[in-house]
């Protein structure tokens, strides 16, 4: 059974590798689907805060990795 | 008949095909060292049950999300799909800009034969060294192929197929590469791959998270491209901003 616990811890491994950078990621999608559609925004605002905001969760994860080096 | 939407499905099956030929690359090793060291009947048994597994995994999975109201699956999928494609994306990004080091398919393989020497031989019957490793490598990195194939497939809307198609054309490839060098496959440039397949992903899940929570994209399915675009210019800008990093740590 040893090789069912390796490919559970590799499961999980698969969306979790710096917990900050997964964290921050679910947070924003909660953020873009349960608070960016009540705040009237125009069309097509919501959706590019959503991107921006990944992309930006993305930079700063990576930069702050190589800070850290 | 099913009509098959080429505009998401054809990115799908590309999809499909780079991510499964990067993790059937990485099996592909340790199950050429086990058929090396511990002979091929073990090697290819382990790794034709595993293969045997995912698809029923895959057959099982995948329609069974179809069941799901689409705007639940789109979100659902598309913030695993995210989370996966995004940790691709900043370990391609680290390794692209020298902060981590890149895979090397040469040294793993060494290593695999240098452990696999240390078990006793098999003369007689199946080699449970053989099979057990071969299964192992097989499932783990094939739960990952499996992983995207249904996520693709359902979150897209019945495009379980399209994606299946990319995942079998990549390990037929890499069988027939496997059969023609036995060797491991080190002149892949893989972090290319996964720095691209990193981009895909991310662009899919953010388009069908944006989808399942009803928020309206510019231009509709047009968006994918530009997603695409935003994802390969912050991608590059990241690289340049942890390069120059690394190097003003350096010196």
């Amino acid at each position: 059974m040893e090789w069912l616990k390796t490919v559970g811890a590799e499961f999980i491994g698969l969306f979790v590798d710096d917990v900050g950078f997964a964290v921050a990621i679910l947070v924003w999608v909660l953020i873009a689907a349960l608070v960016l559609p009540r705040l009237g925004l125009p069309d097509p605002l919501p959706a590019l805060l959503l991107f921006a905001g990944l992309a930006g969760i993305l930079v700063e994860s990576a930069v702050r990795r190589a800070r850290k080096r | 008949m099913f009509a098959i939407d080429w505009g998401h499905a054809a990115p799908t099956m590309l999809a499909g095909f780079l991510a499964s030929l990067v993790e059937f690359i990485e099996a592909l090793t340790v199950v050429l060292a086990v058929g090396a060291v511990r002979g091929w009947k073990g090697a290819l048994g382990g790794t034709g049950l595993a293969l045997l597994v995912l698809l029923v995994i895959v057959v099982v999975l995948g329609p069974a999300l179809t069941r799901i109201p689409l705007d639940v699956v789109q979100l659902g999928v598309g913030t695993l799909l995210l989370l996966f494609g995004m940790r691709w994306l900043r370990k391609a990004i680290l390794r692209a800009a020298g902060v981590l080091a890149l895979h090397d398919e040469d040294a793993l393989f060494e290593k695999e034969v240098a452990t696999l020497k240390g078990f006793a031989r098999v003369t007689q019957g199946w080699d449970r060294v053989a099979v057990a490793t071969s299964f192992k490598i097989t499932m783990v990195e094939g739960i990952e192929v499996v992983f995207i194939i249904v996520a693709m497939g359902a979150a897209g809307g019945g495009l379980l197929i399209p994606a299946s198609i990319g995942a079998l054309a990549a390990l037929l490839l890499v069988v027939a590469l496997g059969l023609v060098l036995h060797k491991p496959v080190s002149t892949i440039p893989e972090n290319t791959l996964k720095f691209t397949v990193g981009v895909l992903l991310s662009t899919f899940g953010t388009f069908w998270v944006g989808e399942g929570a009803g928020l309206e994209w510019p231009g509709a399915d047009w968006s994918l491209l530009g997603l695409l675009a935003g994802f390969l210019a912050a991608a590059f800008g990241a690289v340049s901003m942890c390069r120059a990093r690394r190097l003003a740590g350096v010196a």
